[in-house]
């Protein structure tokens, strides 16, 4: 995904309504009168939500009569998942290993500790895709 | 136990990522994890890649520089400088990914003493654009997550993707 696209979406989840606006969305499509029901706010505050969210690509909206309804897109959330979670693996697995290398250190003798752990030592299984 | 998960800043219009990540062990210990080759490549990436230490030369202006090995054999090198005398107060490096060269970060360490064995480790790094701070984020080893950026974690869960 682009930056600029990443930046519309983490722009339009910044707002904690339409962050609700999408939760809901997940139960099927809504008009924005049913979506406003649940919000103290007018049905033009709700409309410019939508277009946020609209222009995020994380909803498509359609008419029904004269309603006009709105549709979830999920596929730009996974996206903007799946750029959070490169840093954030790499860091929070490297945090977890150096917490269990603490521990051995803190209880084995500081030469023994030197040295990597059997299992370390051995083929790393491979797991999902390159970093 | 511990369960501290690291804390991962990101924001917009900055050319900084800074994390925070509280770990179990003294800060002593802590700093030689991070200074002494052979046990940071205990530690340092995904377990899935294996990490070799070609250089760390732990004073200043001493060059360091290692390399992730994917299973596949592809290498992920890494390089850069330490500025100052290393020190448990204070690490200053420079950070390049060898595969963008001229894209240097500037990072910073810091260790502080919790107590009861403990110790908290800042991390900050300034990139040399907005752009380049963007670009690591969704390459390589990098990546990166505004503390804002929970609530999508938040909202994914509750929609199920």
């Amino acid at each position: 995904m682009p930056t600029d696209q990443l930046s519309a979406v983490f722009g339009a989840l910044a707002d904690p309504t339409r962050r609700a606006i999408l939760a809901s969305l997940a139960g099927g499509d809504q008009t924005v009168a049913e979506l406003r029901a649940p919000f103290a706010i007018s049905q033009p505050a709700v409309s410019k939500h939508l277009r946020v969210l609209e222009e995020a690509g994380l909803i498509t909206r359609s008419r029904r009569a004269t309603a006009r309804l709105s549709h979830l897109r999920a596929e730009p959330l996974r996206e903007a998942a799946s750029w959070i979670t490169g840093y954030r693996d790499y860091w929070e697995e490297s945090f977890e290993r150096l917490d269990e290398l603490l521990g051995r250190l803190s209880t084995v003798a500081p030469a023994d500790a030197l040295q990597p752990p059997a299992e370390a030592a051995s083929t790393p299984t491979p797991q999902g895709d390159v970093p | 136990m511990t369960t501290a998960t690291i804390r991962i800043t990101a924001e917009p219009g900055t050319t900084l990522i800074e994390t925070e990540r509280v770990v179990n062990g003294p800060r002593d210990l802590v700093f030689r994890a991070f200074t002494e080759p052979g046990l940071l490549a205990q530690w340092l990436g995904p377990r899935r890649l294996t990490m070799r230490v070609d250089a760390y030369d732990v004073r200043h202006g001493g060059a360091w520089r290692y390399v992730h090995v994917d299973t596949d054999g592809t290498e992920y090198g890494f390089r850069g400088v330490f500025h100052g005398d290393p020190a448990p107060d204070r690490i200053v490096q420079t950070f390049e990914f060898e595969g963008a060269p001229g894209h240097v970060a500037l990072d910073t360490l810091l260790l502080e003493d919790l107590g009861g064995g403990r110790t908290l480790v800042r991390t900050i790094s300034a990139y040399q654009a907005t752009e380049a701070r963007d670009a690591m984020l969704e390459n390589g080893m990098a990546g990166g997550m505004e503390e804002g950026y929970q609530q999508l974690d938040e909202l994914l869960a509750r929609l199920g993707a």
